[in-house]
């Protein structure tokens, strides 16, 4: 059986991109320039912006630095899919700066990344990543992981 | 000045009933009119804290527990702020008495809360923050508070040590209170050898949850003195705020932070804006406390609140738990309940029990947890989506 691979939730980022191209989608309010993760599609929210803009869709920087991690040792309540039967396996949890947003955006880390694998101030980049899998869908979301260094050469001479 | 008066305290113990979060609000209820010496008939408005349960009963807590107590024909009001749902049942209290609507006002929280992490509704629902979080991210409560934990580590250099004598402090008050869930004391290498729940806090860092209920007796300061209390404990401010854009600080249930690209952060966070409104309005700060009760829903929470409530600077939370300035017999103790930690959280009633144990110390009558000759004390809690509450009583 074909299964189809579906964003967790539609519009958050680029579906079905190769990697290096994967990036989280938010909005860019077109008169004050406010970026709103996850997106903001009906008004901008900041109280001092002028008004009139439009919310244009901008994808978010590719990297940027670990703000804080934690993991989850218990397993979380629905709607967080998991497999009662299955030993439960932690997940870990990254909070990221992105500097030219000027926000921290939250978000799993790529399988394998432990705690002991961050610290606060690395610079990790943003990959797609499944989040589960049942009989009809591969629920794809995205995953924070250290960014590898000949990654960081190659875009500091770009 | 807007000062309202506390005529009665009272709570249902807190712990795991497995009862009707009705029974324990009503309970509470009788135990605050009982305090106050006054009647269930005596009271002119009622108001519930909401707890969140599929049907309707939580969701019109007002009402509910007036159907509890005998229908008499008070004005109502149902509130729910999360967190902050019992403080928002108090403002709305204080501005039913200060705009003359009533004289005696009932309010009153409980729950009887699920096992184990809490959780959203049932059902498929995108549209809801506190869904998708958990639904993306599988983000729990905890996960939110070891955030907090770790950023203290690295930027302040706390230590998980730190953090476990928090829990040692506000266990040692919690054994003392006879309405807390736990009351035993607990060791620092008790809360070490604790399962880690969420990296670098464990079990014993963080509150669980609980059934409970609380409720207080509120008036005019006139009707207090045509009644007999000349001298009543007094609620001289109540801080209901919002934040401000761009929240830059990742909060529950919030899986981004605001951009601040156009607008720079308002130099204190959200939470120190909670308690700077509430000093604000009461004409008087942090060097005027007596004592504080704070929502420690994790143990490196509460150095942040110490901060936040101006006891200290940015950063020297864990230095005031070290020095004991924050235990009972300490400069400024806090969480003399025994804190969330002690109690667990039954959501509605929290910010209620606060202000019940400001009752009794500022009354004198808080027995073997007494600080004494208190004058002046502050409540602060936080609730989901960006309620925040303060309350400042007197005496």
């Amino acid at each position: 059986m074909t299964r189809t691979r579906r964003p967790v939730v539609a519009g958050w980022f680029t579906d079905d991109s190769e990697e290096e191209n994967f990036r989280l989608l938010g909005t860019r309010c077109a008169a004050c320039a406010s970026v709103f993760f996850p997106r903001e599609d009906s008004w901008c929210r900041n109280p001092g912006c002028p008004g009139g803009g439009e919310l244009v869709e901008t994808p978010l920087s590719r990297r940027g630095r670990v703000w804080s991690f934690t993991d989850g040792r218990y397993r979380p309540p629905a709607p967080y899919v998991s497999d009662p039967n299955a030993p439960w396996e932690p997940y870990t949890l990254v909070a990221v700066e992105l500097e030219a947003e000027a926000m921290v955006v939250l978000g799993q880390a790529a399988p394998g990344v432990r705690t002991a694998d961050l610290a606060i101030g690395m610079e990790v980049e943003v990959v797609p990543g499944v989040l589960n899998e049942d009989d009809a869908h591969i629920w794809t979301t995205w995953h924070w992981r250290p960014a590898p260094v000949h990654a960081r050469v190659r875009e500091e001479r770009s | 000045m807007n000062d309202i008066a506390v005529l009665g305290a009272g709570m249902h113990p807190w712990g795991k009933w497995g009862r009707s979060f009705v029974e324990y609000g009503t309970a509470a209820a009788r135990a605050a009119l009982a305090d106050a010496g006054l009647s269930w008939r005596d009271v002119g408005s009622v108001v519930g804290a909401d707890t969140v349960r599929c049907g309707y009963p939580g969701y019109v807590a007002g009402a509910t527990f007036a159907q509890a107590l005998g229908w008499q024909g008070a004005r109502v009001t149902s509130v729910y702020a999360a967190c902050a749902s019992g403080a928002q049942a108090v403002g709305a209290a204080r501005a039913q008495i200060l705009a003359g609507l009533a004289d005696v006002v009932l309010v009153v929280g409980a729950d009887s809360a699920p096992k184990g992490f809490f959780a959203p509704a049932g059902g498929e629902r995108p549209d809801d923050p506190d869904w998708l979080r958990f639904r993306v991210l599988g983000a729990t409560n905890p996960a939110y508070f070891a955030l907090y934990a770790r950023r203290r580590m690295a930027l302040h250099g706390d230590t998980v040590d730190d953090f476990a004598q928090v829990k040692v402090k506000n266990a040692a008050a919690g054994a003392l209170n006879p309405l807390a869930r736990y009351r035993t004391a607990v060791s620092a290498e008790e809360v070490a050898a604790s399962a880690v729940v969420a990296d670098p806090l464990r079990l014993l860092d963080i509150c669980a949850t609980s059934d409970g209920g609380a409720a207080l007796v509120l008036s005019s300061m006139e009707f207090a003195r045509r009644h007999g209390h000349p001298d009543p404990v007094r609620i001289r401010a109540v801080s209901t705020v919002t934040p401000t854009y761009p929240k830059a600080v990742l909060d529950l249930p919030d899986i981004a932070t605001d951009s601040a690209v156009a607008a720079s952060p308002a130099p204190h966070g959200f939470r120190a804006s909670i308690a700077r409104a509430a000093y604000e309005e009461a004409g008087l700060g942090p060097e005027d406390l007596s004592l504080a009760e704070v929502y420690d829903l994790s143990t490196a929470l509460e150095l942040e609140w110490y901060e936040d409530i101006g006891l200290c600077g940015a950063g020297e939370g864990a230095k005031l738990v070290r020095e004991g300035v924050t235990a009972l017999g300490g400069r400024v103790p806090v969480n003399t309940s025994g804190g969330l930690a002690s109690f667990g959280e039954a959501v509605p009633a929290q910010a209620i029990a606060q202000l019940c144990e400001l009752t009794w110390q500022l009354r004198g009558t808080a027995g073997s947890r007494q600080v004494p000759g208190a004058r002046a004390g502050i409540t602060a809690n936080q609730g989901l989506f960006g309620h925040g509450s303060a309350v400042v009583a007197v005496r």
